[in-house]
């Protein structure tokens, strides 16, 4: 998708501290609608607490939530899932006695009109409903993913790089405007992350998704290949953004994150 | 011999073309019958003759736009789908002749058939199809466009000689309404003896070499092999095997046509098993390593059942055997087998059959390659009415076949009308019939090789035994001189192998030796699992192999087969290999076929191995991976002795 100039999400001056310990100290940053936006930093950078900040499992102490214009630090999750924020998360969240297809249209009920009693009854628009989400998953969903010869199976019997899958599957099945991706590509081998950045891409590019996306990662290679712009955080505050180049470049990311200017760029080729 | 039926058996002049039948069923069932299915988004889609037919239309005047002439070549690549089947039935409508690509074939493969089959048009799934075809049309210069019909992924590319399928298809609509009555006008130009496919040959030994079959060449085999076995208008077939296989082309096309049969196809290659088994076909083809994974499938999950599950199957398969045995010898089955046979039936076979696909099959047919005599009494003890099919694709896919009432495990049947096999002086398996080709792709040599008298010489050994079955040794070059001066088939010592579930391939070396030796492939999955179960720590494939508890689970094996055998081909030494055979490494053809020449020359440290005192081989050498890329690996390899 092209990116626009548009900002969708802003975060401004967050700070979030845990007792005596500050992840984030006054983070401010905009993404653009349609980008592909990265966060690095080494680990406790306070990368998934900003996450967390965005989609409302966290409340910020300081500083502001802006999704679309709307001011949404004081919304609660699925007030903010509603509006359209998806997530994934690093430590898989998903229902592991449950089949791939329940667990996608677990990440679907948020869209669900109808009630407990009509489901009961199951008739007319309900019916309908169900049939077009339903139609949804397996077009949207189920094909661009290629997860078609594990639909009916147990989640928690699949290997984990297809769990990584189902858990970017249900995610996708809220129809989200912007999806957070907390480490996608952790613990999967090289063949699983070459497809999870092509997901990634499709999602972005696809004309049906056109998704802008917020990428946590610490697989450079992939970050730095597919990323629109970067953003560095290092001990809860930003230390650099801009485009991977400028990013890569910055000697202030070399010495805080990436140790050696000659490792910062890794491919996986 | 042939049955009597309902079958209503199409007269096959020189003048009928496979198109021309395309129309006549096209008309005659229109929108009352389904010919294909697919499923798609979890479900399946019928697609009617009608839609069929105007969905071919369409795209055989949009090729006609795009240049293509009457006897220019389309190449065809990608998987089992219904636009699959429409380009092929669009190109040969308008003349084309239809080229298939194994959708896995390497770069260097899908060049040189590109380039030497002179194809103008290229036809292929999605973004890996159309990515080999950018890789290779600047080296063949006489192909025009490449069509393609998936549009996953495709949004980056914007090079002109490509075109979506859809496209093609709106250019087709245009042209039709302008004219109409012209697709017809097309059709009715199609003589018989014109050229319908070239088909490339996967070749053990050299180059592919490409066939031409002409229509009548098609058309007549499937007449011919449904005078024998009979197919309906209302059975089901699951196509799910290359279309690159003339196996696959014979059901799908000449006998599809012909039957107007409906053909379904599966949604994934991945779901293919879990589809056969929802559609339930009557009739199906394949390839011994199908019904090969199938017992697999079954011995894996014997295994792992319980205690009283293992033995009611233990129970049933040892009626099912009897039964069967009696069978084959033709000896009647007393009244008290039958009655036990279908109590097995009831509680064990049914079940069995029905989660392998099979429960409505009436005829099913393996070709292609050997198959164990395990693997068939097996499927026999079940109830499954398998047999074998013996041919070429010189001779349009089949030449020889079982009766019904007449299956021996060791022959591959007696010919199909219409068909004459004998075997010359020294034993070369030689058949004429209508369907024999005319001759190899600009191959004057190879043609005068094959065809002498109008007799296809196959390169196979053989004979016809005291019943008239034609029993195949193997390929003529193939076969063994044991130490002792007898001669051996090394393909018998394999698929007895093999149907150990551990043992996935074998490659059994002996020719000129003093003892027989033999490579081993394990199945990666089961006997992982077998050591998961036990504790056995691995990581790879390499590291599993190369364990000593894997060995001995290997020699046990190969002690259970060596008590059958005479002592001179019984296996003395064998080494487990450190990966798979594979198509990709050239160690095996696209068909699964062992290329005997080309692993003597690449392991031949190993045999070297094998035939001298030591314990250990070492190898240094390069695996290829499907996307090209060459891995050098180096590792010591076990030889291990078995007891005699």
């Amino acid at each position: 998708m092209a990116v626009t100039k548009e900002v969708q999400l802003k975060v401004d001056n967050i700070h979030m501290a845990f007792g005596g310990v500050q992840a984030l100290m006054g983070v401010s940053f905009e993404v653009r609608k349609g980008e592909i936006f990265s966060i690095i930093g080494p680990n406790g950078a306070g990368k998934t607490v900003l996450l967390n900040c965005i989609n409302g499992l966290y409340h910020p102490q300081k500083g502001k939530v802006e999704f679309e214009g709307k001011e949404i630090t004081k919304s609660r999750p699925y007030q903010r899932a509603k509006m359209g924020i998806s997530r994934t998360f690093q430590k898989l969240e998903l229902f592991k006695g449950a089949t791939v297809l329940d667990n996608i249209r677990l990440g679907r009920h948020i869209h669900l009109k109808t009630g407990l009693i009509s489901g009961a009854i199951y008739f007319g628009k309900t019916a309908r409903e169900e049939i077009e989400h339903r139609d949804f998953i397996e077009r949207e969903i189920i094909d661009l993913l290629e997860i078609e010869h594990i639909r009916d199976k147990m989640v928690g019997m699949l290997p984990y790089g297809l769990q990584k899958r189902i858990e970017l599957a249900r995610a996708l099945a809220l129809n989200p405007r912007i999806i957070l991706l907390d480490e996608p590509l952790a613990g999967l081998n090289l063949e699983e992350v070459e497809d999870m950045a092509r997901f990634i891409l499709d999602i972005n590019e696809e004309d049906r998704w056109q998704t802008t996306c917020v990428l946590v990662e610490h697989d450079m290679g992939v970050v730095m290949d597919i990323s629109h712009r970067v953003m560095a955080l290092n001990f809860g505050e930003k230390i650099a953004d801009g485009t991977p180049p400028e990013v890569q470049n910055n000697p202030q990311v070399i010495k805080a994150y990436l140790g050696e200017a000659e490792d910062l760029y890794v491919t996986r080729r | 011999m042939s049955h009597v039926g309902s079958w209503k058996e199409t007269e096959i002049t020189k003048d009928l073309t496979i198109p021309k039948l395309f129309l006549q069923a096209a008309k005659k069932y229109w929108d009352k019958k389904v010919a294909m299915r697919e499923k798609e988004f979890g479900i399946w889609i019928p697609i009617t003759w009608k839609q069929y037919y105007e969905n071919v239309k369409q795209i055989a005047l949009g090729m006609v736009s795009l240049g293509l002439e009457r006897e220019d070549k389309v190449a065809m690549i990608g998987d089992n789908r219904p636009e699959a089947l429409w380009a092929e039935m669009a190109a040969m409508c308008v003349g084309g002749v239809g080229v298939w690509l194994f959708q896995d074939s390497l770069i260097d493969e899908v060049k040189y058939i590109i380039d030497h089959a002179d194809a103008k048009l290229m036809v292929g799934e999605g973004q890996e199809e159309v990515d080999k075809c950018l890789m290779i049309k600047d080296k063949c210069p006489k192909l025009r466009k490449m069509l393609w019909d998936d549009p996953k992924g495709m949004r980056g590319y914007d090079d002109p000689i490509l075109i979506s399928i859809k496209e093609v298809m709106k250019i087709g609509k245009e042209i039709d309404q302008k004219e109409p009555g012209l697709f017809e006008d097309i059709i009715m130009k199609g003589k018989g003896e014109e050229v319908c496919l070239l088909f490339y040959t996967s070749g053990t030994t050299a180059l592919p070499k490409g066939a031409l079959l002409t229509h009548y060449n098609m058309l007549t085999m499937g007449r011919n092999l449904m005078r024998v076995d009979p197919y309906f208008e209302t059975d089901d077939f699951v196509s799910y095997l290359p279309f690159a296989w003339i196996g696959e082309q014979m059901m799908s096309i000449s006998c599809g046509i012909q039957a107007g049969f409906t053909v379904n196809f599966p949604e994934e290659p991945e779901t293919a098993q879990e589809n056969i088994r929802e559609i339930g076909p009557h009739v199906m083809f394949a390839p011994p390593r199908v019904y090969e994974q199938m017992v697999r499938n079954v011995q894996v999950k014997y295994l792992d059942a319980s205690w009283s599950k293992r033995r009611a199957y233990e129970l049933a398969m040892k009626i099912g055997y009897h039964v069967a045995d009696l069978q084959f010898s033709k000896k009647p089955v007393p009244w008290y087998w039958k009655a036990l046979d279908f109590l097995a039936s009831m509680g064990v076979h049914k079940k069995l059959k029905d989660h392998l696909g099979l429960s409505r099959i009436r005829d099913t047919y393996t070709g292609g390659a050997a198959m164990g005599p395990d693997h068939f009494r097996f499927f026999h003890a079940l109830g499954v009415n398998l047999k074998q099919i013996y041919g070429q694709t010189e001779i349009a896919g089949i030449s020889v076949l079982h009766r019904d009432d007449d299956i021996k495990f060791d022959t591959v049947g007696i010919p199909i009308p219409d068909t004459e096999v004998k075997t010359t002086p020294d034993g070369e398996i030689i058949s004429k019939s209508p369907s024999v080709f005319i001759g190899y792709y600009k191959m004057p040599e190879e043609t005068a090789k094959a065809l002498r008298d109008g007799w296809l010489h196959s390169g196979d050994t053989g004979f016809i035994d005291t019943d008239g079955h034609l029993v195949v040794f193997d390929r003529t070059k193939d076969v063994m001189t044991l130490g002792d001066g007898t001669k051996f088939a090394p393909q018998y010592l394999e698929t007895r192998l093999k149907f150990s579930p551990y043992i996935k391939d074998v490659w059994a070396i002996g020719d000129n030796r003093p003892y027989v030796t033999s490579v081993i492939c394990i199945d990666y999955s089961v006997v992982g699992n077998w050591a998961e179960a036990r504790n056995i720590a691995y990581t790879s494939y390499p590291e599993l192999s190369q364990m000593p508890e894997i060995y001995e689970l290997v020699k046990k094996e190969i002690i259970q087969m060596n008590k059958d055998l005479p002592p001179v081909a019984k296996i003395k030494k064998f080494v487990n290999l450190y990966k798979e055979f594979d198509a990709d490494d050239e160690e095996l053809t696209r068909t699964r076929k062992l290329r005997r020449a080309f692993v003597e020359e690449r392991y031949k440290d190993i045999v070297t191995g094998l035939y001298s005192e030591t314990q250990s081989v070492h190898m240094d050498t390069n695996i290829t991976y499907e996307d090209g890329r060459v891995i050098h690996i180096k590792t010591d390899l076990r030889v291990m002795e078995v007891p005699q």
